[in-house]
């Protein structure tokens, strides 16, 4: 078992084996429908894999995708059943980390039934073919499967002139999103380029990249956004698709909440040291051996909401906290303008680069005090004689009192 | 020579004076551990991390103060409508033009100095009330994206219901947690102003402005009471006539 929780999932895997065993006396079910497109169980099962492995593979989406007991079963039906999904995958001003990211998660046949040859008919950096003959495939695929096929995009948009920043085969990307959502059941965005712009969009953002979801209406789209966004959680999303045939639930800004309604803070395990107040001050100081929070040295994990923390990366190895670098946000909007990475607090706008409220705000009150210690000093000459008269006043009561001590 | 006849007048009622020092105390501690949050202390230990529990319990005292704060502060808007004539919302938000010439007059003779040519309100006066104003709607930015902030990770539905707040600052957190920690320091410099001039006329004009939120007690001349009192029954004729 790859996972550490394997106890789980190996009882998740049995309880998955026993469902599905018992589907499979039903013929009803048996993977035989559609003619046209294999499912996703025959054609793993063309290329070597053994049922166990299948199995295995639906457990640990099942687990992921945080669905009950039952969840392995609903998905390992779901790709016996239901012939593969047409993928269009398109890439636009990227580093095509998310595709790297999504080849490499920890299952491998997480590459195999999404990405390779099964199930993508597109996608520039995987597919064979090049030049004109790519260009048929994607437009047979826009044709043949018109509303049934998601789309899949990684990377951003140049929203700039006629967007002569980034053109693929003569078009430009604005005109090849719009053609291609078109006739999309789904959108999917990857990685913080489609979801929020990334590092292009950073300011001044000379290509005006733009994310997906300000240039196409009317259409689902879910967010997987992150820098690049965790394999397991890509493969999660798809794998919800093509189980329920509905979009996962989204949060408030459209990720799947199964995978970003935590923040890294909450499930990191650094976070006892958090709430005892132990920082590290510096990256090579004592503190830092030992393992404190990384808050003071920026961690932007108090704000940012992904499942580093839990899935982990590369086949749960570690993640950016654990190998002692604070999280730099990568799954919010606009991470690139949020102030420096190593610092907690941003500058503050317009008042140069190392002006953080704190800075600003301490002028600001001295200035408070010293404008008032001057008011104070103009108020005893402005208002002498007022002042004056008040004690002149005060002074002749206290004479016109009698001393109590004079009392006879 | 003579001294002035004064004249107590109730203003502050239990009420107003309550909030007020709960106010005050919960915007300290709102303050002083909101900094603290923003800057830890730097401190080197070898205890480990189980046997101590510093930075839980500053963003414990920073919760439990805000809730005070909130509440405290629906329960003053609500002294507003009911409360006396000194509490009414119409000495924070102008209605009328007597509030800006008033404004005006306050800033002449407080702020520039200029002697004083007449007895302004008892209350609050114009410019301190509109100040207070505007603190109000720094407070209610500061629940909103305090709120906002907790939201993500409260369980309880009153926070949850604030939840679309960071969509107002382009749904970045990073951006709700720069504002809500710098309009911090709106807060500081407020106070400042606000402690110094209540001195500033407890020391001008011997009314007892600074024990006012005590007993709630104010002192007026005499003649001013009799000029006030004779203002307001000649607007009562002039309204019984119209
Ligand atoms: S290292 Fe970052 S995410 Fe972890 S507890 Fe500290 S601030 Fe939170
Ligand atoms: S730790 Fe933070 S910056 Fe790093 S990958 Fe996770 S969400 Fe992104």
């Amino acid at each position: 078992m790859l996972c550490p929780n394997g106890a789980i999932f190996f009882a998740l895997f049995k309880f998955g084996l026993f469902l599905t065993r018992k589907q499979n006396e039903n013929p009803m079910t048996a993977p035989t429908e559609t003619k046209t497109r294999p499912t996703y169980y025959e054609e793993l099962r063309e290329r070597g894999y053994s049922r166990r492995d299948f199995m295995k593979f639906c457990t640990v989406m099942a687990a992921y995708l945080g669905l009950e007991a039952s969840g392995a079963a609903q998905i390992s039906k779901a790709l016996m059943t239901t012939p593969r999904l047409p993928v269009i995958w398109l890439h636009f001003q990227e580093c095509t980390c998310c595709s790297e990211s999504f080849i490499r998660s920890s299952h491998p046949m997480v590459a195999d039934i999404i990405l390779d040859k099964i199930s993508l008919d597109y996608s520039e950096t995987l597919m064979a073919a090049s030049g004109h003959a790519a260009e048929a495939v994607m437009q047979k695929t826009m044709k043949d499967h018109y509303g049934e096929y998601v789309l899949c995009v990684e990377g951003s948009v140049s929203d700039y002139g006629d967007g002569e920043f980034c053109c693929i085969g003569g078009k430009s990307s604005r005109d090849i999103l719009k053609e291609a959502a078109a006739g999309a059941k789904a959108i999917i965005g990857w990685g913080s380029c489609a979801c929020n712009g990334c590092v292009q969009a950073a300011k001044p953002n000379p290509t005006h990249a733009t994310p997906i979801h300000k240039l196409v209406r009317g259409k689902p789209i879910i967010k997987v956004p992150g820098c690049p966004p965790i394999g397991e959680v890509m493969a999660g999303t798809l794998i919800h698709i093509i189980t329920f045939g509905t979009l996962p639930e989204l949060d408030r800004v459209g990720r799947p909440k199964a995978f970003y309604s935590k923040r890294v803070h909450d499930s990191c395990y650094r976070r006892p040291y958090y709430d005892a107040g132990l920082f590290v001050e510096s990256f090579d100081d004592e503190n830092s051996k030992k393992g404190y929070c990384l808050y003071k040295v920026g961690c932007k994990g108090p704000m940012t909401y992904n499942s580093c923390g839990v899935i982990k990366w590369n086949n749960g190895t570690s993640y950016p906290i654990q190998s002692g670098h604070g999280c730099f946000g990568c799954t919010e909007e606009n991470y690139w303008d949020n102030g420096p990475i190593y610092k907690q607090m941003a500058s503050f706008p317009g008042f140069g680069i190392e002006s953080n409220a704190d800075k600003i705000g301490m002028i600001a009150a001295g200035a408070a005090v010293a404008g008032v210690a001057v008011h104070a000093l103009a108020t005893n000459v402005q208002k002498m004689g007022l002042i004056k008269k008040a004690i002149q006043e005060g002074k002749d009561a206290e004479q016109e009192l009698k001393n109590p001590l004079s009392k006879s | 020579m003579k001294g002035r006849t004064l004249r107590r007048v109730f203003v502050w009622e239990l009420p107003v004076r309550i909030f007020h020092w709960l106010n005050a105390l919960a915007i300290v501690v709102l303050c002083v551990t909101g900094y603290l949050i923003g800057n830890p202390p730097a401190l080197m230990s070898s205890v480990e991390a189980s046997n101590r529990y510093l930075f839980g319990i500053i963003r414990f005292l920073h919760l439990a103060a805000a809730y005070i704060f909130i509440f405290n502060f629906a329960f003053r808007i609500y002294w507003g409508f009911v409360g006396n004539k000194y509490a009414q919302w119409k000495n924070f938000i102008p209605t009328s033009r007597t509030y800006f010439k008033e404004i005006w007059k306050v800033f002449r003779i407080d702020i520039l100095l200029k002697p004083r040519t007449e007895h302004l309100s008892v209350g609050h006066n114009a410019l301190a009330g509109f100040m207070y104003f505007f603190i109000f709607l720094a407070s209610a930015f500061m629940v909103l994206t305090g709120f906002g902030l907790f939201a993500g990770m409260s369980t309880w539905w009153l926070p949850k219901l604030f939840a679309w707040v960071p969509s107002l600052f382009g749904d970045s957190e990073f951006s709700v947690r720069n504002w809500h920690h710098s309009v911090m320091w709106l807060f500081v410099v407020f106070t400042i102003i606000h402690v110094y001039l209540v001195m500033y006329h407890d020391y001008v004009e011997g009314r007892g402005e600074l024990s006012s939120m005590g007993g709630g007690w104010k002192f007026i001349e005499e003649e001013v009471f009799e000029a006030d009192q004779h203002a307001e029954q000649e607007a009562e004729k002039v309204k019984t006539r119209a």
